[in-house]
């Protein structure tokens, strides 16, 4: 225990307590730089990562892709041009260069079926898929969290075990239900049985319904089971007692002092869940007939396109990393004192 | 796993409702392909894309085959392909995680860098990745999802195995030359095997989920062969014709998803604890013991507390109630300090929550009477005793590391109290704060005021915390153990802070201490708890000539300057009893010298001196030898 009123050496700098050093050695002191420096060291080694993966991707398939997506009866000087044109004959050292380079110039390649430049594809289908992706989310945060937090203050001490019971079990159903299977429930009611809402295809405001609930519903569940559990924990500790003392009203209780606490683990598991709504965007995207990446992708992997599949991974890797590298910042914003420390 | 684990799993309804299902999805696993398998495969021209009929219940798909039969069919194709990317998953998951604790350090630090990158990737989209090397095809999502699963289960792996590798055990076969396999083989794996086979159900059941995703995405089980998934796929084009023929695989998908899922998670949750019922207790409980207790003197003229009878109950583990405080009397006059002492668990720190009403959620508070601050709290309604005492009443908790919100900023807290009980704005509550910060010698207390507890020492935060009580005029400070957190130097800050305080605004002061030596030094009155209830109070100048066998044993204990350092430091020999377990007549009995048989009924407070009241068959009257120079050092 310190008996000093020292500044930890890790305390955001104010401005009053800014050394008047040179420039360089407060920057490298600051550690909030050395976090985002190592931050985004690791963010470059993962996208290093993912772009050689999905490089190996069409080398690791036994066989000769282009054998493979042209079809048996292909002539073999037609497979030959092709192999050329996609450089394959190159050693694979010149092939990574190569491929490396056309990324940097924001080419991915050209579909071995239709001929379209793959970034051009990617760029008519991407928002489709990001403002779903989106939606979802925003549905989650926007229902999770006042559901967790609602449970948590009306279960507090062991009340209301029924509603407790209630609200556990439906939501590890819930959330045990896939998207895509829930999507097919959604559309037999909603669209099929009542008729409220389309089931196929991107258009106005209520195109949307569906397809985001099926996507946010499971994550929704799991967020607020977390939230309410968080709650509860931080509902125990000593400074939520100062604050009854303090005589809060209790929706300032929960809103100032509880909530603020349990946003830790929140965002962690938000940014998971975000990361898993991207990616299940490709199921939803198959039952709703949207035309986004996730229709692409899996039309692309069945006709063997495989220039297509490697843009479109690439993107959904890059969208998960960089959801990672978001929720990290975020947490080092909302905890003002472990996380910059650790690695 | 222990079998009587597997066994409580089962009681539980969830459990075995699961394992239920599970059994029967084996049999029907087994059994289906056998009678039914050619009938499933068997077209019927006259019936194509029918709807339910007696003949056919879910309708037939485009080629006029049964549904229902196809689906019951599905099953051991859909089961087994999921057991096997289960298996996959599991083996690749354990070599994965246990290679870092057989290679080097740098292979081993590689391979867990390599997991923890993959792990950040959704399972989906390695699922997507491998489906396009393995191919398309049962054998290509068998792979894929079992390779997809791998990282995550690699990640347990390791979390386990570094749990155990710390342990004595394997420190003590490494030291004993056991090699790197064998160790794992023998020493690491068996230890783990009780989380892994709870995650192993568990994956089994999104092994199953994601196959029936890939398969319905077309990229899973190809005709002529068929799965949920593949079925689920072929019903939703003809949702609006037959809506059975995409439900009935769907559902059967969730059902035996389910049943894995919640078969490991009923497992898992065996081992955790059920949380406390809230509970009331009964009427004549109280009752009874309420007319067994002393109760405060009628106190003529103010009072700024006034407790009498006070009792918190607890709902015991095993049935019943415990009351930890039990018939409790406590008067204090305005601008009175005055000091509760005891042993941790007598009770003290749980009297002072219940009179402020911050007693626990679970805990039953009553009383004979009860006043804070001219108000009786009880029977009103919580915000109008929040209005009522939120000016009036501060506390001071212990440990300011934890009584502070971690999260919001010093000055925000201090100047939240005036911001909502007397409706200041940001700018003049921050203002205040600061003052206050000033007042309680905080120094650079604008800047102080910007900061984060956790920037704060020690000593700083809670005098912080003192600064808090002050942001409005409180008439009653408790502070529970303010200075235990403390070293003596800052404790003595800290108490003369108090002292000043309450010399300036004129507020009375409840100190509650372990230490009856800082109470004496602060306080002009004492009260002495043991076992939920009061055993004497008396002035400070008369701790001299106290009557109760424990407070002389209490002051006995405090060592000084005189203390003879050759002999060992006096204590008190036993402990507290349990509040579920006290005995009948005084609860000090059993550790009290002086205890016969008079002692099996409990005593009351009676008055031994003028302000003097001890609850004892046998006070004591020969004075004590008290150095009480060091016990009121701080009051001169």
């Amino acid at each position: 225990m310190t008996t000093t009123p020292v500044t930890p050496p890790t305390a955001p700098v104010t401005p009053s307590a800014a050394p008047a050093t040179s420039a360089v050695a407060a920057w490298v002191g600051n550690p909030w730089a050395r976090f985002l420096l190592r931050r985004t060291g690791r963010l470059l080694v993962s996208l290093a990562v993912l772009v050689t993966l999905a490089f190996l991707m069409i080398h690791l398939i036994p066989g000769d892709p282009v054998r493979a997506a042209l079809g048996v009866t292909a002539p073999p000087d037609l497979v030959e041009a092709r192999r050329e044109a996609l450089g394959l004959n190159d050693p694979i050292g010149v092939q990574l260069a190569d491929y490396v380079r056309a990324l940097f110039a924001g080419d991915l390649g050209t579909s071995m079926t239709s001929g379209v430049s793959v970034s051009e594809t990617i760029g008519q289908r991407l928002p489709a898929t990001a403002s779903l992706a989106v939606a979802a989310f925003v549905v989650v945060m926007l229902a999770a969290v006042p559901l967790g937090l609602a449970m948590a203050v009306l279960t507090r001490g062991g009340r209301r075990r029924g509603a407790e019971l209630g609200f556990t079990s439906t939501s590890a159903v819930g959330a045990a239900i896939p998207e895509f299977l829930l999507a097919v429930g959604l559309v037999f009611v909603f669209g099929v049985t009542l008729g409220w809402f389309p089931v196929a295809g991107r258009g106005d405001a209520a195109s949307y319904v569906l397809p985001v609930v099926a996507l946010a519903l499971g994550p929704a569940l799991l967020m607020a089971r977390i939230v309410r559990v968080e709650a509860l924990a931080v509902m125990d500790e000593d400074f939520v007692r100062t604050a009854r003392a303090k005589r809060l009203p209790p929706l300032r209780v929960h809103l100032r002092h509880v909530f603020p606490n349990a946003l830790t683990s929140t965002l962690t598991i938000g940014g998971l869940l975000l990361s898993g709504m991207i990616v299940g965007t490709v199921l939803v995207e198959n039952v709703f007939a949207w035309p986004g990446m996730g229709m692409t992708i899996v039309s692309s992997i069945l006709a063997k396109d495989y220039p297509v599949v490697q843009g479109i991974v690439l993107v959904y890797g890059a969208a998960v990393l960089l959801v990672n590298l978001v929720v990290d910042v975020l947490l080092a914003l909302a905890d003002p004192r472990s996380t910059i420390r650790e690695g | 796993m222990g079998r009587d684990q597997w066994r409580a799993a089962l009681r539980n309804p969830v459990g075995a409702a699961a394992a239920g299902l599970l059994v029967l999805l084996a049999v029907l696993a087994v059994v289906a392909p056998i009678l039914w398998g050619d009938a499933a495969e068997e077209t019927d021209p006259a019936a194509l894309s029918q709807g339910s009929t007696s003949e056919h219940p879910l309708g037939t798909d485009a080629l006029g085959r049964d549904i229902m039969l196809r689906v019951l069919v599905a099953t051991r194709y859909s089961l087994g392909l999921a057991l096997l990317a289960t298996a996959i998953c599991v083996v690749a998951g354990v070599l994965l995680g246990v290679l870092p604790a057989v290679l080097g350090r740098r292979a081993g630090r590689l391979v867990t860098g390599t997991v923890n990158l993959a792990v950040a990737f959704p399972g989906l989209l390695l699922a997507l990745f491998f489906a396009v090397i393995f191919g398309v095809g049962a054998r290509g999502a068998v792979l894929a999802i079992g390779l997809a699963g791998a990282p995550s289960f690699a990640r347990l792996v390791q979390t386990n195995v570094a749990a155990v590798s710390g342990r004595d055990f394997v420190a003590a076969a490494r030291l004993a030359g056991v090699g790197r396999f064998r160790l794992v083989a023998r020493h690491l794996l068996p230890n783990i095997g009780e989380p892994l086979v709870v995650n192993a159900t568990v994956m089994a059941g999104s092994a199953l989920l994601a196959f029936a995703g890939l398969s319905f995405l077309g990229l899973g089980v190809q005709p002529p062969a068929y799965d949920w998934g593949r079925l689920l796929g072929e019903g939703l084009d003809r949702i609006y014709i037959n809506p059975a023929a995409a439900l009935a695989p769907g559902v059967a998908v969730v059902v035996a998803g389910l049943a894995f899922t919640l078969l490991g998670e009923s497992i898992a949750q065996v081992v955790g604890v059920r949380a406390v019922r809230r509970r009331r207790p009964p009427v004549g409980d109280q009752a009874a013991a309420a007319a067994a207790a002393g109760s405060a003197p009628e106190t003529p003229g103010d009072t700024v507390l006034v407790a009498d009878d006070l009792r918190v109950g607890f709902p015991a583990p095993r049935g019943g109630w415990t009351y930890p405080v039990d018939g409790v009397g406590l008067t204090v006059r305005p601008g009175e300090t005055v000091g509760i002492v005891g042993e941790s668990g007598s009770g003290k720190s749980l009297t002072a929550l219940a009179v402020a009403q911050l007693a626990p959620d679970t805990a039953d508070v009553t009383a004979a009477r009860l006043e804070v601050a001219g108000v009786e709290p009880r029977g009103r309604p919580e915000s109008e005793v929040r209005e009522l005492l939120g000016t009036k009443v501060a506390m001071v908790f212990q440990d300011p590391m934890t009584s502070f919100n971690p999260s919001m900023r010093v000055g925000t807290q201090l100047a939240e109290v005036t911001r909502v009980h007397e409706g200041q704005g940001r700018r003049a509550a921050l203002a205040r704060a600061v003052d206050r910060l000033r007042t309680v010698r905080v120094p650079a207390p604008e800047r102080r005021a910007h900061q984060y507890p956790h920037e704060f020492s020690g000593g700083m935060r809670q005098r912080a915390m003192v600064a808090m009580g002050l942001m409005s005029t409180p008439e009653l400070i408790i502070a529970d153990e303010p200075t235990t957190a403390l070293d003596v130097t800052v404790q003595r800050q800290v108490l003369r802070l108090l002292k000043d305080v309450q010399a300036e605004t004129g507020a009375a002061v409840v100190l509650i201490s372990h230490d009856i030596a800082v109470v004496a030094q602060l306080c002009e009155r004492v009260v002495v708890m043991y076992a939920g209830r009061v055993v004497e109070e008396l002035p400070v100048g008369q701790l001299g000539a106290a009557a109760h066998p424990y407070t002389r044993a209490l002051l006995a204990s405090v060592p000084d300057l005189a203390t003879d350092r050759e002999r060992p430091l006096a204590t008190i020999p036993g402990r507290p009893p349990d509040p579920a377990d006290r005995p009948e007549g005084c609860a000090f009995a059993p550790r009290c010298a002086f205890a016969d048989d008079a002692c099996r009924v409990r005593p009351g407070l009676a008055a031994v001196a003028p302000e003097q009241r001890a609850a004892c068959w046998h006070p004591r009257s020969q004075p004590l030898d008290l150095v009480l120079d060091v016990l009121s050092g701080g009051r001169s």
